[in-house]
């Protein structure tokens, strides 16, 4: 429902909306390597193609960039964060991950980044790469696992914890043109990274093809967000007020509902202090009525607070 | 905090077995019943009144004055607390124990942590032969905790050793490691010989390099190992050579043996 005459920030309407998230399951895995760069190179590749569990049957993404006395072994790192539907999607896909982007990235080690909740296996499994010359070692009541490979030794921790998370948090940026709207996301998004415990998991955070439940055609389930669609206003049940050119929305996955909220919060604040000069008309958020969804983030409560 | 004084009136006649004290909790206990707890020294009964003076309140904290080579089983099967010599102990110190902590100012005497599960054990002095290592008959020697010497440890340290930590500030008699399962020990000085024999998996660091190893350990050459920061983090802050190690680990040569006996071990030495 558009704003009306609510809340409006720096000529920015916030809608009276409010973003529908679903529980899921979350874990950390810290990637450490001789250098960033490397470890950055684990890190991508093992989050790559995981921006909705729709398809990707996970959503990863880089939470940030760790110094070298904030990690186990005391090498430049990056914090990764996974979370799926289920605890037994998510250890199938921290298998998959691990195995083929991190075990064969030089230079890498991995360790758990979530202490508590339930454990899955890290290293576990993959350590049978070693064919018998894997070794385990338990270092101050943590067991790892040393699995020779051709630049040395990868050092994985046996387990990761797996705890209750929340992914899809969002809302969606109504500006002028394209550009604009595009600029403004790039701001929130910069912000939002500064917020612990999230990932923004879609490419550079970003997505454009916010959609609606259901579709005309049966095998879908899911199909284009037709209302926010600035090219086909003309012709559908738009909810884009005049002067609105282009929409993108930003979605957030948390390790805790506060999380998703701090970091909607960052963003949207980011945005406003862009503000109408800067082309943005409305914030708004995506939901399917608030009965799928167990989390309910209000876009003015957020920015209330 | 509350804690319970024993302190020796005079060297006893014979050994004393000192395991009573932690069979069961002291804590709840009157002087009384403390005072009339039964030992065993050597052939005979006696009340530990006999041979300790008995001051303080029992609590999380044990502490034992006037230490000595003839108190044997000092913390045997502790669970938790602490347990405090001022001077030596005698054998078996630490037996079997799964938690809390055992600290000896003075020396501690053969079979210390054997089968110990848990907790940590320190010795600031010696200790003897057999420092965590499987009784006779045993299979398994110490299966986990931190055991850290100050001093030198006699022969057959860590023999048929499990799991845990066992660091030797000095120096390491002859046969370090035999039948090493697995676990860490490592060692601030120099080695004796046959460091290593029959050993299955495990690692032995050696800060100083061994003057020989059996022949059935192989060299597969140096590197910077990434458990070695692990480890080195984990030591740091400890009294000794291991807790000043580099927070980025230290390179190493890397020996693999006995290859006599499955050869996963590894002897690890600063290089």
């Amino acid at each position: 429902m558009p704003a009306g005459d609510g809340m409006i920030l720096n000529g920015v309407a916030i809608d009276d909306e409010f973003a529908e998230a679903f529980g899921m399951k979350a874990t950390r895995v810290i990637i450490t390597a001789q250098n960033l760069t490397w470890a950055h190179h684990a890190a991508t590749t093992a989050t790559g193609f995981a921006t909705s569990v729709i398809a990707c049957g996970c959503e990863a993404g880089v939470e940030r960039e760790l110094s070298p006395d904030e990690t186990p072994d005391g090498r430049p790192g990056v914090a990764i964060l996974l979370f799926a539907m289920s605890g037994k999607e998510l250890a199938k896909q921290i298998e998959r991950r691990v195995g083929q982007c991190i075990l064969t990235c030089p230079t890498t080690a991995a360790y758990a980044g979530v202490a508590g909740g339930e454990p899955v296996a890290l290293g576990r499994n993959l350590r049978f790469f070693g064919d018998g010359f894997q070794a385990s070692k338990q270092v101050a009541g943590r067991r790892y696992w040393r699995v020779p490979v051709m630049d040395g030794e990868f050092l994985v921790e046996e387990s990761t914890g797996v705890v209750p998370a929340v992914g899809g948090g969002n809302f969606l940026v109504l500006a002028e043109t394209q550009p604009q709207a595009l600029a403004a996301c790039e701001a929130a998004i910069a912000a939002m990274r500064r917020v612990p415990n999230v990932i923004m998991p879609f490419p550079g955070g970003v997505v454009r093809s916010g959609s609606k439940v259901g579709s005309r055609y049966k095998a879908l389930s899911a199909s284009t967000n037709d209302a926010f669609c600035p090219t086909i206003r003309g012709i559908t049940r738009s909810q884009l007020s005049p002067g609105i050119g282009a929409v993108l929305e930003i979605v957030i996955d948390g390790l805790t509902a506060d999380d998703v909220a701090a970091a909607m919060r960052a963003g949207i604040q980011a945005i406003v202090d862009l503000g109408a000069p800067q082309g943005i008309h409305r914030i708004s958020a995506g939901n399917y009525g608030g009965k799928l969804g167990k989390f309910h983030f209000r876009l003015r409560e957020i920015m209330a607070r | 905090m509350s804690a319970l004084r024993l302190t020796l009136t005079a060297r006893p006649p014979a050994r004393v077995d000192l395991s009573p004290l932690t069979a069961q909790p002291l804590a709840g206990r009157s002087a009384a019943e403390i005072a009339a707890l039964p030992l065993v020294l050597g052939n005979r009964r006696v009340r530990l009144d006999e041979l300790f003076r008995v001051t303080g309140t029992p609590g999380q904290v044990l502490e034992i004055a006037g230490g000595d080579d003839r108190l044997d089983r000092i913390g045997a099967g502790l669970a938790g607390g602490s347990i405090v010599v001022e001077g030596d102990a005698g054998a078996y110190l630490g037996q079997r124990m799964t938690g809390g902590s055992i600290t000896v100012s003075g020396h501690a005497g053969p079979f210390a942590a054997t089968g110990m599960k848990g907790g940590e054990i320190r010795v600031a002095g010696n200790a003897g032969d057999f420092l965590a290592a499987a009784l006779p008959g045993e299979h398994q020697g110490m299966q986990g905790g931190l055991v850290l010497v100050g001093g030198n440890a006699g022969d057959r340290a860590g023999d048929r050793m499990r799991r845990g930590a066992l660091l030797i500030s000095g120096s390491a008699g002859d046969y370090c490691a035999s039948r090493m399962v697995a676990g860490t020990i490592a060692v601030g000085g120099r080695v004796g010989r046959s460091t290593g024999m029959a050993m299955r998996r495990g690692t032995v660091l050696l800060l100083s390099p061994p003057e020989h190893l059996p022949p059935t350990f192989n060299d597969c050459g140096r590197f910077p190992l990434t458990i070695v920061a692990l480890l080195a983090r984990a030591w740091r802050g400890l009294p000794g050579p291991f807790g000043v190690l580099p927070a980025a680990g230290l390179p190493v040569r890397r020996f693999m043996g006995d290859l006599a006996n499955d050869g996963k071990g590894e002897v690890l030495v600063r290089d």
